[in-house]
């Protein structure tokens, strides 16, 4: 078409009828605008999307620059891996959830671990009292991990652990699981999260200092490349970010802002990236905006596949995919009407669908209120189902690309982010910018504007502060029975009165030797945790090594 | 409670009532007058150390090591977190105790935060009164915080026995802090955060602000300037706050300042801040019976009505109800 | 002559949960309501909430949970404060609190329990009208 004819054509209808139209009645808003402040035009049209080549910007599936997708086929060949992130009270309760979910039709397991299994502190610790199977499964010894597993193989599954700062020695207890099943490490599946920039700047479940955080987490990434080779070795993780608060520009900027520090890591530790680049892997949030989501999808892609290239220099394709997990966006649900939170869960989760993301957790109704009931799990299961059988949304790929509005929106966001890690660049990297709090700031900003806008009505959350009712209170939400904290600490004294305790001393005085050189820790780990030395024992010396993280940054 | 049983069980260490004085002097309530007038004769003794910097210097984490320094050598801690208040809606975000709970099972280290409220010039009083209240209680060092940013913040600083002044490289404005005016007060120089790249020049920096500033050197000749800082040369220190490396150092560096100032110099800083903190009151005690009583109000508006109209010079006008607030707060007591 | 008196809140983390999105929100909203906000940080345990709350010598602590270790943590901060003979601060707490635990909470003396969706206006309007002091 020719650009200057539609350019004339686009003027005369905003000036005439649009213009006319919208002074007899005004538009339901003064300003449109997406999560991140950008202004939402009328109407897009091809003028939006001219500066665009096809072949650099969009290219195809399975190519450079990975805008439409990673593989070349994407659900055509099989659909996203459906990921219910499960877990709670005890490994055996847990155990039972997983097999009851691979009978509904779920095609991965993931795991979440209690609060003190996330910092490191056995289930007898003090600061674990009341916390233990709340949020998830308490784990305190490979005892509890091989329940965990329990006639569940290792070799026929995928499984992703939400574990960072101790992700080391739940990877080391996985893999030893598997060895006592005969399945060898390089036969094993996975991820686990690992990310712990994001937990100094948003999820709060952080242990060491930043510096041997980061070599438990190089450390990671050489072991598994030589040893555990189809391993995702880290998630580099934007839903923490977006559930803090943060804006969809901000979720893309601030995850791959990590994601380069961790390429950066790696290279100093003397890594090649096309060695560890192929196991990165990422997890992003999916919320209500169900356009603009999709358009942050593709441009977190595209934008990957350029940092890795030009600025890394990576050559193995692989290296350059951004392949990701997502999440519905926990904090949308309200506990107000909670069957609402089904639609928008479907909503959010049409948007990673659409977006091209490579596994998928819908989250329960009822999670604004408690742990999910079996009930819930299994609608939310079925909304990811129907997406993917009936809807047919997974028949072509990439099927938004060439929309006006979609294409000129990655584009925006794109370059958005790309300016935001520009300034975190400045600042000398994630790292720095964490510990002058500027990431923390600007989440915290975002999370205020979006508090006040729902108050000032400005943003209708349906249920919430508009189309309410009077409601009874919900009933038959899940509750952890508190005895677990006392269960799982007998079982404790029981493991340890039983273990040998020599070899326990031993492989954790000789981890704790190690970590105080520059030697890779992964294999003392794994013999300490052979020898079913307890998380906390194993946490507990790398504390005494490498200190605690004190959280600072200015506000 | 009473006044005098709190302020008894306040030199008793006892941690509610230093509390609850401290609330009372900082807010002015009823019996704040008291307050001072029976805890003055027991202050005194603690070794009093201000410490600023510009926001993002790592102050807080400073403090928080400075304490437990101090608590590794058996003394006891008092620290006075300052903190702006917000302009706009006159609350505050207290954030400096963030990194010092550490401390808050440790009956040797009491932490008290408090915003900067906007009190016309009472800032200082206010921060002063909790420090007395503090050093009352026998807390044998009381360590005030506050953001170098503005005049008046630094001005509280300088109300201590002995002054730190942070600095830390890559701020963008490597000098803000080293203003004129400002580099004067500092006793004892920190650098923060040495690991990073700039901090020869933010050394080099103090070095040549403290040799504008040494005797003789002065731009305004420094002939007012207190005795001891004719020998005393204020250290420059470096540290790594996160790491507490350094900071046994720079607790040195603050005993050999005091021992530096000994009984004779140590008493011209105290003679210092009585004189402001003097001044200070009279101040407030006019605003405040400008403020809160209707006939000086009334005749404060008679005298600009009369001066806009030229009937009375200004001069004259504020010398008339000067004598009219003396006349009264006089004959009140 | 309490011109200068200001609700002073400290708002507190208690457990081991790291999601602070709702404290720092609720402590910003506080603040631009006027009062003055002591900010604790994560991973506090009862005993420092108290000394902290103690010191600072607050009217109200404000604390929030998600992790479900609500029914051990807040009654146990209303304990210590008895115990250390502080009666007049108020205690309020919120996060992801099902109905059926909060009347145990109020037994224990927590004044009120914010679920989510709770607006920050209204906790300001509660604390305004509840300070004891």
């Amino acid at each position: 078409m020719d650009q200057e004819n539609l350019k004339a054509g686009y003027d005369r209808w905003k000036s005439g009828p649009y213009t006319k139209a919208k002074t007899r009645f005004a538009e339901r808003m003064e300003r449109f605008e997406g999560s991140s402040g950008m202004e939402i035009e009328p109407l897009y049209t091809p003028l939006d999307t001219e500066h665009l080549d096809y072949l650099n910007d969009l290219g195809f599936p399975g190519e450079y620059p990975y805008t439409r997708g990673v593989q070349p086929t994407m659900y055509r060949g099989k659909l996203w891996t459906m990921r219910q992130y499960a877990g709670f009270a005890t490994a055996e309760e847990s155990n039972a959830r997983y097999k009851y979910l691979l009978e509904q039709g779920q095609t991965g397991l993931s795991v979440a671990f209690d609060l003190p299994t996330q910092i490191g502190y056995d289930s007898d610790h003090e600061l674990a009292l009341g916390e233990v199977g709340k949020v998830g499964v308490a784990i305190d010894s490979l005892a509890d991990m091989e329940i965990l597993f329990d006639g569940i193989p290792l070799d026929k599954v995928s499984t992703s652990m939400t574990i960072n700062a101790p992700a080391a020695v739940l990877l080391a207890m996985y893999i030893a699981v598997a060895e006592k099943q005969g399945v060898s490490a390089d036969k094993l599946n996975g991820t686990i999260q690992n990310d712990i920039l994001k937990e100094y700047a948003a999820r709060g479940t952080y242990i060491f200092p930043p510096k041997p955080s980061m070599r438990l987490i190089t450390n990671i990434f050489e072991y598994c490349s030589a040893n555990v080779p189809k391993w995702n070795t880290i998630s580099i993780s934007g839903y923490h970010i977006r559930e803090a608060g943060a804006t969809a520009v901000q979720e893309v900027a601030f995850t791959l802002a990590d994601g380069i520090a961790y390429v950066e890591a790696a290279i100093a530790a003397g890594l090649d990236v096309d060695d560890f680049g192929p196991r990165l892997s990422f997890f992003f949030n999916s919320h209500n905006e169900l356009l603009e989501e999709v358009a942050k999808f593709r441009a977190a892609r595209r934008l990957w596949a350029r940092i890795m290239k030009e600025r890394f220099g990576a050559k193995d394709p692989k290296s350059l995919q951004l392949r990701f997990h997502t999440q519905t966006a926990g904090s949308t649900l309200t506990a107000q009407q909670p069957d609402n939170n089904i639609v928008r869960v479907t909503l959010q989760a049409l948007a990673a669908v659409l977006g091209g993301t490579q596994s998928l957790h819908t989250n329960s109704r009822d999670e604004a209120l408690a742990l999910p009931s079996q009930d819930s799990v299994r609608i939310a299961l079925r909304t990811q189902q129907i997406i993917g059988y009936e809807s047919g949304v997974a028949d072509t790929i990439d099927p938004l690309a060439g929309c006006y509005y979609i294409e000129a929106l990655t584009d925006k966001i794109e370059k958005a982010a790309m300016d935001y890690i520009k300034r975190i660049d400045e600042m000398g990297g994630a790292p720095a910018a964490i510990e002058r709090g500027f990431i923390q700031k600007e989440i915290e900003d975002s999370a205020y504007r979006y508090q006040m806008e729902i108050e000032e009505k400005r943003r209708i959350i349906v249920g919430l502060n508009e189309f309410t009712i009077a409601e009874e209170p919900p009933k038959g939400l899940l509750k952890v029975d508190p005895a677990v904290g006392e269960l799982q600490k007998s079982k404790l004294a029981k493991l340890r009165a039983s273990r040998d305790t020599a070899r326990v001393e031993a492989t954790v005085a000789a981890l704790g030797e190690a970590a105080r050189g520059d030697a890779n820790l992964m294999p003392l780990i794994l013999d300490a945790v052979r020898a079913y030395a307890t998380l906390g024992e194993i946490c507990g010396v790398l504390r005494g090594v490498f200190g605690e993280y004190k959280p600072g940054g200015a506000r | 409670m009473a006044v005098q049983e709190l302020v008894s069980r306040a030199l008793a260490h006892d941690v509610r009532a230093v509390s609850r004085l401290i609330s009372i002097v900082e807010d002015r309530r009823e019996g704040f007058e008291e307050v001072y007038a029976s805890i003055y004769p027991h202050t005194g003794k603690a070794h009093v150390i201000g410490v600023t910097g510009p926001p993002g210097s790592g102050k807080s984490t400073f403090v928080d090591k400075m304490a437990l320094e101090y608590r590794a050598a058996g003394r006891t801690v008092g620290v006075v977190a300052v903190d702006p208040t917000s302009p706009f809606s006159g609350g505050a975000l207290l954030g400096d105790r963030l990194r010092m709970q550490r401390h808050a099972l440790d009956e040797g280290v009491f932490i008290r935060s408090m915003g900067t409220r906007g009190r016309l010039g009472g800032l200082s009083t206010a921060t002063s009164g909790a420090v007395d209240v503090l050093d009352a209680a026998g807390f044998d060092v009381v360590l005030i915080e506050t953001v170098g940013v503005g005049q008046s913040e630094v001005e509280i600083a300088s109300l201590a026995d002995t002054v730190i002044l942070i600095q830390v490289p890559g701020l963008g404005d490597d000098i803000q802090v080293i203003k004129a005016g400002i580099m004067e007060i500092g006793d004892v120089f920190v650098v923060n955060k040495k690991d990073r790249p700039g901090v020869e020049r933010v050394v080099a920096e103090i070095k040549m602000a403290l040799d504008l500033s040494a005797p003789g050197g002065h731009p305004e000749g420094g002939a007012d300037r207190d005795a001891d800082r004719r020998q005393w040369r204020p250290p420059i220190l470096m540290t790594m706050a996160e790491s507490g490396e350094g900071v046994a150092e720079v607790v040195e560096a603050c005993a050999a300042h005091l021992e530096h100032l000994g009984g004779a110099g140590l008493m011209e800083r105290r003679l210092r801040r009585a004189r402001a903190e003097t001044m200070e009151i009279v101040s407030q005690r006019i605003w405040r019976g400008l403020r809160e009583r209707p006939d000086a109000r009334q005749e404060a508006e008679r005298l600009a009505a009369a001066i806009a109209e030229r009937r009375i010079d200004p001069y004259s006008a504020a010398i008339d109800l000067y004598k009219l607030l003396i006349s009264a707060e006089s004959a009140r007591g | 002559m309490d011109e200068n008196r200001k609700i002073r809140v400290l708002v507190a983390k208690p457990g081991l949960d790291g999601h602070d999105r709702g404290a720092k929100v609720i402590a910003r909203a506080l603040r631009d309501a006027g009062m003055e906000v002591v900010y604790t940080g994560l991973r506090q345990t009862p005993e420092q909430i108290v000394a902290a709350a103690i010191q600072e010598d607050v009217d109200v602590v404000a604390m929030s949970i998600l992790s479900g270790a609500h029914g051990h943590l807040f009654p146990r901060v209303t304990q210590l404060l008895k115990e250390r003979g502080v009666d007049d601060v108020l205690v309020i707490g919120g996060g992801i609190i099902p109905d059926e635990d909060i009347p145990a909470l109020k037994a224990a003396g927590v004044a009120e329990v914010f679920t989510p969706g709770t607006s920050t206006a209204e906790t300001v309007k509660f604390i305004r009208e509840h300070v004891k002091r």
